[in-house]
């Protein structure tokens, strides 16, 4: 601390609750938009369901972002704990691709799984590829 | 920057005064160092939680709709999505600037004006705990969903509801389409439907209201539905005593309301109520050091006030995580 006389940083403090306060209002219009609230039917405009949860996401980020170097003062620390503290969680970015794609791939074979169980016990049984083509020719004999 | 030119009196210094102790090599104390360590490993223990979430949302064909699920606030409000968890998240950006100035007042050495910035936060985040304990209240007791139990569940074809008797319902709110949200109610015997007095009954509440009347006069015995649950003409009701609403789609397709994915309530519940126990022991924290503050324990050890520093440091953690939870359980 100790950059800004006490006058100022009083300012500044104001300043963050009016910002966090606004990216929040717009966070949750943008959330009630994507939803279909504001505008019926924009919910069912799939570019705009992903285009308004990137705004959205990195909105958060942007918070946080704020919360930690102003609130929490890390523009005010030292290169090393900063990096210490923040690198870490690059780790997440993986945590996310690998986990979701994983609920992603859950997800799809019980889709196959269900698709599987509705088929009749009768298509089941017909045979089928090299042993139709036995019973064909045996047939044919 | 004040941190460079710290940096250039440390290179006169010889290797052997660098190592003979009382060093802070990240020019902050123990205690403020090892609470970011400590945020760290705490905002994994988040983290892993909400991609948790992520991947088993992924992973399901429907989720519950958050603007549907959370459309309820105290004082009979209904249907105002989203509008209860944002009044919730201001009381957090709240109580967070107020521990900034109570941060401020510190470095100032300005005993009552941290008592004071304190207190407000304290006010902050007890009523942030408040406004929770009555969210999960109406999810359980009003709304019936359990760690084990989700009553909400979502539409994936265009169809129309049936009316009790059995008939197709005319009613425009009984159509749906695809990503449309329901919410599967207990069946309620001293519901005659009479009782709404001041306002039109909608086409849910006109429903409920004679598949109740239907269950009292079929004088079933609610404690001891076969497990295949009863069948009635418009709808189903289920062992635990849920009625879930008979539709037809689009395509001709006749079914009933499903639970929704199981694992959304033991997620919501375990995930909020683990960042509500933050903020449960932040505000047990910051009473304690409030009160040791206005008793002049931290006047007498002259460092400008570092616990209320650390004590900032987590609670701004706490609103933090807020805003990824926010993010994940309600925004999206």
């Amino acid at each position: 601390m100790g950059h800004h006389s006490y006058e100022e940083s009083k300012k500044l403090v104001w300043k963050g609750c009016a910002v966090l306060g606004a990216v929040t209002l717009v966070e949750v219009f943008v959330s009630l938009l994507q939803k279909g609230h504001v505008i019926s039917g924009l919910e069912d405009v799939s570019a705009v369901v992903i285009a308004a949860a990137v705004v959205i996401g990195v909105l958060s980020i942007y918070k946080a972002y704020y919360i930690i170097y102003n609130f929490m003062h890390m523009a005010h620390e030292v290169p090393g704990l900063r990096m210490s503290v923040l690198l870490p969680t690059a780790l997440l970015i993986w945590g996310m691709i690998a986990f979701f794609q994983e609920g992603a791939s859950w997800g799809e074979r019980r889709e196959l799984i269900k698709e599987k169980n509705e088929v009749s016990s009768e298509d089941a049984i017909k045979p089928q590829g090299m042993l139709l083509k036995k019973i064909e020719t045996e047939k044919l004999q | 920057m004040a941190a460079n030119t710290a940096h250039h009196e440390d290179v006169h210094e010889t290797t052997e005064e660098l190592w003979s102790g009382g060093k802070q090599p990240f020019k902050a104390s123990y205690g403020k160092l090892m609470m970011w360590y400590f945020l760290v490993s705490d905002a994994f223990t988040f983290a892993g939680f909400l991609i948790a979430y992520g991947a088993l949302r992924f992973s399901s064909p429907t989720w519950p709709v958050p603007d549907f699920v959370f459309s309820t606030a105290p004082f009979g409000i209904h249907g105002a999505p989203l509008i209860f968890v944002t009044f919730m998240s201001f009381l957090l950006i709240l109580s967070s600037v107020t521990m900034v100035r109570a941060v401020q007042e510190g470095h100032r050495e300005n005993q009552r004006g941290v008592v004071f910035w304190m207190f407000l936060t304290v006010i902050g985040g007890a009523g942030f705990l408040a406004c929770q304990a009555w969210e999960w209240n109406n999810l359980i007791t009003k709304e019936c969903m359990t760690v084990t139990r989700n009553p909400f569940g979502t539409h994936t074809d265009t169809g129309v509801y049936l009316n009790a008797d059995g008939s197709r319902s005319s009613a425009a709110d009984d159509a749906f389409k695809p990503g449309m949200g329901y919410l599967i109610h207990h069946a309620h015997l001293d519901d005659h439907g009479g009782g709404h007095g001041d306002h039109e009954m909608t086409a849910e509440e006109t429903f409920l209201a004679a598949a109740n009347a239907k269950i009292a006069s079929s004088n079933v015995d609610m404690e001891n539905i076969p497990e295949a649950g009863l069948d009635f003409a418009g709808f189903r009701l289920n062992e635990e005593g849920f009625i879930q609403r008979k539709f037809i789609t689009d395509a001709g397709v006749a079914a009933a309301q499903e639970n929704g994915p199981k694992a959304f309530g033991a997620l919501f519940f375990f995930i909020t109520g683990f960042h509500g126990f933050h903020v449960l022991s932040g505000v047990v924290f910051l009473i304690i050091i409030m009160l040791n503050a206005g008793g002049g324990l931290y006047a007498a050890r002259k460092n400008g006030y570092e616990m209320v520093e650390k004590i900032g440091l987590y609670w701004h953690f706490v609103d933090l995580v807020w805003v990824f939870v926010f993010l994940v359980f309600y925004l999206l």
